[in-house]
């Protein structure tokens, strides 16, 4: 039994709509991500989900209950915020109670239960202050404290991490991971950032333009993507996108364009055979382009603009004809601005896509 | 040396405007609450009586009568609009349609003078043409003797004031709303909140720095409150509505004791800066203490 049902969920704005019949299941227990560029409808999705917004049409289900005319308090979930929405006139221990006290507990059960999440969060000591005598991190702590406290099947997260600083950030996304690992609970993430949905999620969904373009795991997304937006927006530094068209040259199959030829390994050869449009993108990551030899047949030429040092890895800018590449390589490798160097993609880091529909072939 | 200077000489100008403009009248109004001056009399004519005035205040019972209708006006009508203001805020904070007609509508009356209000509520409360008592007989019922019983008299006062500046309680409160922070309602509603709980726990308590400005600057105002009772009533009948403004101006006015009308509207002067000396104390001290362990927290 899937824990989330979304059915042809549709939410329209007036004579705007936004998310288009999106369907959805995830798996108990699950950490799933909605992950997209700004506008994507992943948030309203999320919200719709939470029961902030109304659903236009479609249903959703939470353990194969239809929800949509439900209140928030009835889906069993718990949220937590970009802005961490606390009240700003608890202090944080009322915070991470309110619900438990909506529900009139049992005291002894409610200062059980907020310190053992405060304990967990490292909030022993601040259970007195109000918000806004915390740090970033500390309120961030409070926001999940608060949802933790709750018995909630599921948490619903909004883009939580966005308003902190980049190191904190990192270190927030690790205690979350651990967090999601210790209280398995199904999860629903909305982030903005790839890099998030790729080490949180164990089901990543794509969004653009209010509809789902992938869903899959973080390698199955970087592996294999299926469309030339899923491709560009997973994986940094981006892929590489070159104009192409396909060539039959005896038995081999070749992409040909404005400043580079290649051979395309046999798997891809028969899927581009099968389809039946010339005119297609060719896509490489930039980690998949391996420095080959000056005498090397089937290679890119590419002339080095920039090189950017990131550490034991270097990003190079380089010029292929009219084309932009860039190129992930070890530091250690000797590179001079200037030069010429052959690159060649790896036998499966080739992906092509059909120009007019984006589509991966 | 002069760069130091320089920014006092600036301000100079103005401080020294807005000194004498503020403080001149204060201080004169103290000085002449310690004499026996009648309004014949030049000041520097009138004897020095030291703080008889204040004492003697409060053998007068007419004095001490007026102060009991001041408070009870004062605390009625803060009270009522208060709940009917802050209430029809929470009421009205949603987006439907025609609600900014409404709400024009709505404060249509705090923008009367006073004493039109006072004037057009006299004529609504006439014991036989004013439209009260007309719907009353009408409906076959008695008429009430809205300004001429001493308990209607002050109530139908205190019904014209609530009619009067509710409106601003409701404005105030409806701006304090507003600016809610919206997620906070909803991690409230996640919560299970209902929509009394919401009000309850949430709105209110966050309302709260804005309601009691809001409450202190009524009370400011209706321990100040003059024109529509001078209208409406002028007092009577007997003492039953003469607060505090009017009877000061009849001691200074009639009863030419203005060392007495200074001493009484100094009481009323040195009650109203307790009142706004503890409220910003209390709201300064809470914003020390959270500056100082937020800055703590960001550091640690």
């Amino acid at each position: 039994m899937p824990k989330i049902r979304l059915e042809k969920l549709v939410k329209r704005y007036g004579s705007l709509q936004v998310i288009h019949e999106i369907d959805l299941e995830t798996d108990n227990n699950e950490f799933t991500v909605l992950v997209g560029p700004s506008g994507c409808g992943k948030s309203t999705t999320l919200r719709m989900i939470a029961g902030l917004e109304t659903v236009s049409d479609g249903e959703i289900y939470i353990d194969d209950r239809p929800v949509s005319r439900l209140e928030p308090k009835e889906r069993d979930i718990a949220m937590v915020f970009q802005d961490y929405a606390l009240y700003p006139h608890m202090n944080v221990a009322r915070n991470m109670s309110f619900a438990l006290r909506l529900e009139k507990r049992p005291r002894k059960e409610i200062a059980q239960k907020v310190g053992e999440v405060a304990e967990m969060l490292g909030l022993e000591k601040f259970l007195d202050r109000k918000p806004a005598e915390l740090s970033g991190g500390q309120r961030q702590r409070v926001a999940m404290g608060r949802a933790l406290t709750r018995d909630a099947s599921t948490f619903l997260f909004d883009e939580p991490l966005s308003n902190l600083d980049a190191k904190l950030r990192g270190q927030m996304r690790a205690e979350l991971a651990l967090m999601s690992q210790q209280v398995k609970k199904s999860m629903i993430y909305v982030t903005h950032d790839q890099v998030e949905a790729m080490t949180l999620g164990q089901r990543i969904v794509v969004m653009q333009d209010g509809h789902i373009r992938q869903q899959g795991t973080a390698e199955e997304l970087f592996k294999r993507p299926n469309s030339r937006f899923v491709a560009g927006f997973i994986g940094s530094p981006p892929m590489n996108f070159l104009d192409g068209s396909l060539v039959q040259e005896g038995d081999s199959t070749r992409v040909i364009g404005d400043g580079f030829n290649l051979p395309l390994p046999p798997e891809l050869a028969a899927r581009a055979n099968a389809h039946g449009s010339q005119d297609v993108v060719l896509g490489m990551r930039p980690s998949d382009l391996l420095p080959v030899g000056k005498h090397k047949d089937d290679a890119l030429d590419l002339y080095v603009l920039v090189s950017e040092y990131i550490g034991a890895q270097s990003v190079l800018l380089t010029e292929c004809g009219p084309n932009k590449i860039s190129v992930e390589m070890k530091s250690s490798a000797p590179v001079a601005l200037g030069e010429t160097l052959k690159f060649a993609p790896a036998p499966d880091g080739m992906h092509l896509f059909d120009r007019e529909t984006e589509l991966a072939i | 040396m002069s760069r130091r200077l320089t920014p006092y000489l600036f301000m100079a100008p103005a401080v020294l405007v807005l000194g004498v403009a503020l403080l001149y009248p204060i201080g004169y109004m103290i000085y002449a609450s310690f004499l026996d001056w009648n309004p014949s009399q030049r000041i520097g004519q009138a004897e020095f009586v030291g703080l008889r005035n204040y004492t003697w205040l409060w053998s007068d019972g007419a004095f001490r009568e007026s102060l009991a209708v001041t408070l009870k006006f004062a605390f009625f009508v803060v009270s009522l609009e208060m709940i009917i203001g802050v209430g029809l805020a929470l009421l009205l904070d949603r987006n439907i349609r025609g609600m900014t007609a409404l709400r024009t509508i709505f404060i249509l009356p705090m923008m009367i003078a006073p004493i039109v209000v006072g004037l057009v509520w006299r004529y609504m409360y006439h014991p036989t043409v004013g439209i009260f008592n007309k719907t009353l007989n009408a409906l076959g019922l008695e008429s009430v003797p809205w300004l001429s019983d001493s308990f209607w008299a002050l109530t139908s006062i205190i019904i014209a004031d609530i009619w009067q500046w509710t409106p601003f309680i409701f404005i105030l409160s409806l701006a304090a709303l507003q600016s809610l922070p919206r997620s906070a309602l909803e991690a409230a509603r996640i919560d299970g909140a209902s929509g009394w709980d919401q009000i309850w726990h949430i709105k209110l308590p966050l309302m709260m720095p804005v309601l009691i400005v809001t409450c202190l600057l009524r009370l400011i105002d209706a321990f100040k409150v003059l024109e529509v009772v001078l209208v409406m009533t002028n007092g009577g009948p007997g003492l039953s509505t003469e607060i505090m403004a009017l009877r000061i101006s009849r001691t200074a006015s009639e009863f030419r004791e203005l060392g007495v009308a200074a001493a009484m509207s100094n009481y009323l002067l040195i009650f109203l800066m307790v009142l706004t000396v503890i409220m910003f104390t209390y709201t300064k001290l809470s914003e020390a203490r959270t500056a100082r362990l937020r800055q703590a927290a960001e550091e640690g």
